[in-house]
C-alpha cells in the first residue's frame, strides 16, 4: 500500500514537472536571448546561457526610443488605473446602495463589452478621436480604455461593496457625513484590499493592450506593447533587443501576479466562479 | 428620498458621460458610417447607399475565407483546451506538497499580454532563433511559418493552448474545489469507482462551470488578435487570416470606410448573435441540469 502510493506521487511530480517545464520553457526562451549577442544567438540554439549581454537591455531603452515608449505606457496605464478607480468608486456605491434603474442590465453591458471584438471599434474610434484631435495623446488612450475597464471595476467593486453593511452608512450620516465623507471614511478603508486588486488588474488590462494603441497613437503617447510589434521588420529583427523589450513588458505581470494570482479567476471569469 | 436619486445620478454622471462617449457615440457612428459609400479620397465624398455594404460583404469570397479560418480555429482550440483544462484540472484534485506553487505557474501566461505571448513565440518559432525548427529539422520535418501554411495554423493553435489551457485549468479546479463533500463521501461510502464519481458526480457538477468557460474561450478565441498578428500577421498568403486580423487588415489599407464600418457592424452584429445564442444554451442545459 504504502509503494503504491509513491508510486502515486512519483507520477503526480512527474506530470508537474512536465506541465511546469511546457509552460515556462517558451518564457525562458525569451529571457536568455535576451541575455546573448547577435553573435551568440547565430551559433545556433543553447539551452543555457552563462555571460550576460546587457546591452540589449541598455540601447533599446536608454539609446532608442523604447524607454520613452516605457514611460508612456506606465502614464497611460496608472492615468486609465487611477481614473476608472475613482469613476468606479462612485458608481458602485451608487448601484450599491441606492435602486437604480438599469442596474440590473450593468451586468450585461459589462459581458458585452469584454466579448466585443476591438477590431471593429478602431475605425469610428480613429475617425472620432482624428476630429476631436485626441489621436496621440496620452489623454486619448487613458480615456479610450475605460470602455473595458471601466464597467470591469464596477463589476468587480459591486460585490466588493455590497457586502459592506448599510448600517455603517447609517452611522456615518447620523455623524453628519456627506456621501462623500461616508465613502471616504467608512467605505474606503474597508474595501482597501479589493480595491487594490481590481487597480492592479486593470492596470495590467490597460499595460498589455495593443490593438487600440498601435491604431490610435504614432508617436507622441506610442506604447511598448506597439513598440514591441515593430521590431519584426523585413530587412531583420534584433532578436535581442525584441526578446530584452518583451522581458521588460512582460515584467508587471509576474510583480502584480502574487497579489493577483487568487483573484484572477474571478476578474476573468467575471465572477462566475469564485475562488 | 428624491434627494437621494438626485444623489445617487450626481455620483454616476461622471461615469455615463464617459460610457456615452468612448462606448455609445462610437457605435452609432459606424452603424451611420456603414450606411454610406465614403471613399476618403473620392471628390463625392459620403454618398449614400443604404445597405450596399452590407450585400457587397455577402458576396465578399475574402471576408468568408476569413470567418472559415477563424471558425476553424475556434473549434479545435476548444475542443483541445476543454479536454485538457478538464484532465489537468482532475489531477490538480489530488493533494500534494508544492500545488500552491504549480497554481502559480499556471497563473502566469494568463497575465502576460497577448503581443508577448505572440513575441514570445516568434522567439520560439523564428527559423533564425528558435529551438523548434532546429528540433523538428532533426527529425527531418523542415518546420517553417512563414512559408508553410497549414504549420503556421498549427502553431497559432498550439499557441492558444499553451496560453489559454491553464486558464481553463484553474477555473475548473476552482469549481471543482466548490463542490460539497458530501455526495462524495457517500459515493465512496457506496464503493463508487474512480471513474463512476467522475461520470455521474464530477461532471454533472461541473457542467455549469464548464458551459460558462466554453462561452468564454468560444468568443475570445473568435475576436483573437494581438497574438496572431504578431507571430504570423494573418500570413502566410491568407492561411492564418482570422476575423479580426482581416477586418483590421482592411481598414488600414482600404480607403473605403463605409465598407469597413460595414464590415465592423456585421461583426458586431456576429458577436452579438453568439453571445445571444451561447448564453440561451447556457441557461437551457443548465435548467435541464437542475431538473434531473
Amino acid at each position: 500500500m504504502r509503494d503504491r502510493g509513491q508510486t502515486k506521487l512519483a507520477f503526480i511530480y512527474l506530470v508537474c514537472i512536465l506541465l511546469t517545464i511546457i509552460t515556462l520553457f517558451p518564457i525562458y526562451w525569451m529571457v536568455i536571448i535576451s541575455l546573448r549577442s547577435k553573435l551568440e544567438i547565430f551559433a545556433g540554439p543553447k539551452l543555457y546561457q552563462t555571460s550576460i549581454f546587457a546591452d540589449n537591455y541598455y540601447r533599446p531603452l536608454f539609446k532608442d526610443i523604447y524607454g520613452k515608449f516605457l514611460i508612456n505606457s506606465l502614464i497611460i496605464a496608472t492615468g486609465n488605473t487611477g481614473l476608472v478607480i475613482l469613476l468606479a468608486i462612485f458608481a458602485t456605491y451608487a448601484f450599491s446602495r441606492f435602486k437604480i434603474w438599469g442596474s440590473g442590465s450593468l451586468f450585461f453591458w459589462t459581458i458585452t463589452n469584454r466579448m466585443a471584438p476591438p477590431a471593429a471599434f478602431i475605425l469610428p474610434f480613429f475617425l472620432i478621436f482624428t476630429k476631436i484631435r485626441l489621436i496621440d495623446t496620452h489623454i486619448g488612450l487613458i480615456l479610450l480604455y475605460c470602455i473595458f475597464n471601466l464597467p470591469f471595476a464596477i463589476w468587480l467593486l459591486k460585490g466588493m461593496i455590497d457586502v459592506i453593511p448599510k448600517e455603517l452608512d447609517e452611522v456615518a450620516a447620523i455623524d453628519g457625513c456627506s456621501i462623500l465623507g461616508t465613502i471616504w471614511h467608512v467605505i474606503l478603508p474597508v474595501a482597501k484590499p479589493g480595491l487594490a486588486v481590481t487597480a492592479m488588474m486593470i492596470w495590467i488590462f490597460s499595460w498589455n493592450e495593443y490593438l487600440f494603441a498601435s491604431i490610435m497613437t504614432s508617436m507622441k503617447a506610442r506604447t511598448i506593447t506597439t513598440g514591441l510589434a515593430e521590431f519584426v521588420t523585413v530587412i531583420g529583427t534584433n532578436w535581442g533587443e525584441m526578446a530584452a523589450v518583451s522581458v521588460v513588458c512582460l515584467l508587471p505581470a509576474v510583480i502584480f501576479l502574487g497579489y493577483i494570482q487568487r483573484y484572477i479567476i474571478t476578474g476573468l471569469t467575471f465572477g462566475a466562479v469564485k475562488e | 428620498m428624491r434627494s437621494s436619486q438626485y444623489k445617487a445620478w450626481g455620483l454616476l454622471t461622471p461615469t455615463l458621460c464617459i460610457l456615452f462617449f468612448i462606448g455609445l457615440v462610437p457605435f452609432l457612428y459606424v452603424v451611420y458610417l456603414s450606411l454610406f459609400k465614403y471613399n476618403i479620397f473620392s471628390v463625392q465624398g459620403m454618398v449614400f447607399t443604404g445597405v450596399d455594404n452590407f450585400r457587397k460583404l455577402m458576396f465578399d469570397s475574402d471576408f468568408m475565407h476569413s470567418l472559415r479560418i477563424g471558425v476553424t480555429f475556434v473549434v479545435i482550440t476548444c475542443v483541445v483546451e476543454m479536454f485538457l483544462g478538464l484532465a489537468i484540472a482532475l489531477f490538480l484534485t489530488n493533494e500534494f506538497v508544492g500545488k500552491g506553487v504549480f497554481r502559480t505557474v499556471l497563473a502566469l501566461p494568463l497575465a502576460v499580454a497577448p503581443i508577448t505571448i505572440g513575441s514570445i513565440w516568434v522567439l520560439m518559432t523564428n527559423p533564425d532563433v528558435g529551438p523548434l525548427p532546429y528540433l523538428l529539422d532533426k527529425i527531418g520535418v523542415n518546420y517553417n511559418i512563414g512559408v508553410n501554411a497549414r504549420q503556421a495554423f498549427f502553431t497559432i493553435v498550439i499557441m492558444d493552448i499553451w496560453h489559454w489551457t491553464p486558464f481553463v485549468t484553474l477555473t475548473l479546479l476552482a469549481g471543482i474545489t466548490g463542490f460539497p463533500r458530501e455526495p462524495f463521501e457517500a459515493a465512496r461510502v457506496d464503493g463508487a469507482s474512480r471513474l463512476q464519481t467522475l461520470r455521474y458526480l464530477t461532471l454533472p457538477l461541473l457542467t455549469p462551470v464548464i458551459l460558462t468557460m466554453l462561452f468564454i474561450r468560444i468568443m475570445d478565441t473568435f475576436r483573437i488578435f494581438d497574438e496572431v498578428w504578431m507571430l504570423t500577421s494573418g500570413g502566410p498568403g491568407t492561411a492564418t487570416r482570422c476575423v479580426s486580423i482581416h477586418v483590421v487588415r482592411l481598414i488600414l489599407t482600404s480607403t473605403d470606410y463605409g465598407y469597413g464600418s460595414g464590415m465592423s457592424v456585421f461583426l458586431l452584429y456576429l458577436t452579438i448573435v453568439m453571445c445571444w445564442l451561447l448564453l440561451n444554451i447556457i441557461s437551457v442545459v443548465r435548467r435541464e441540469t437542475r431538473e434531473r
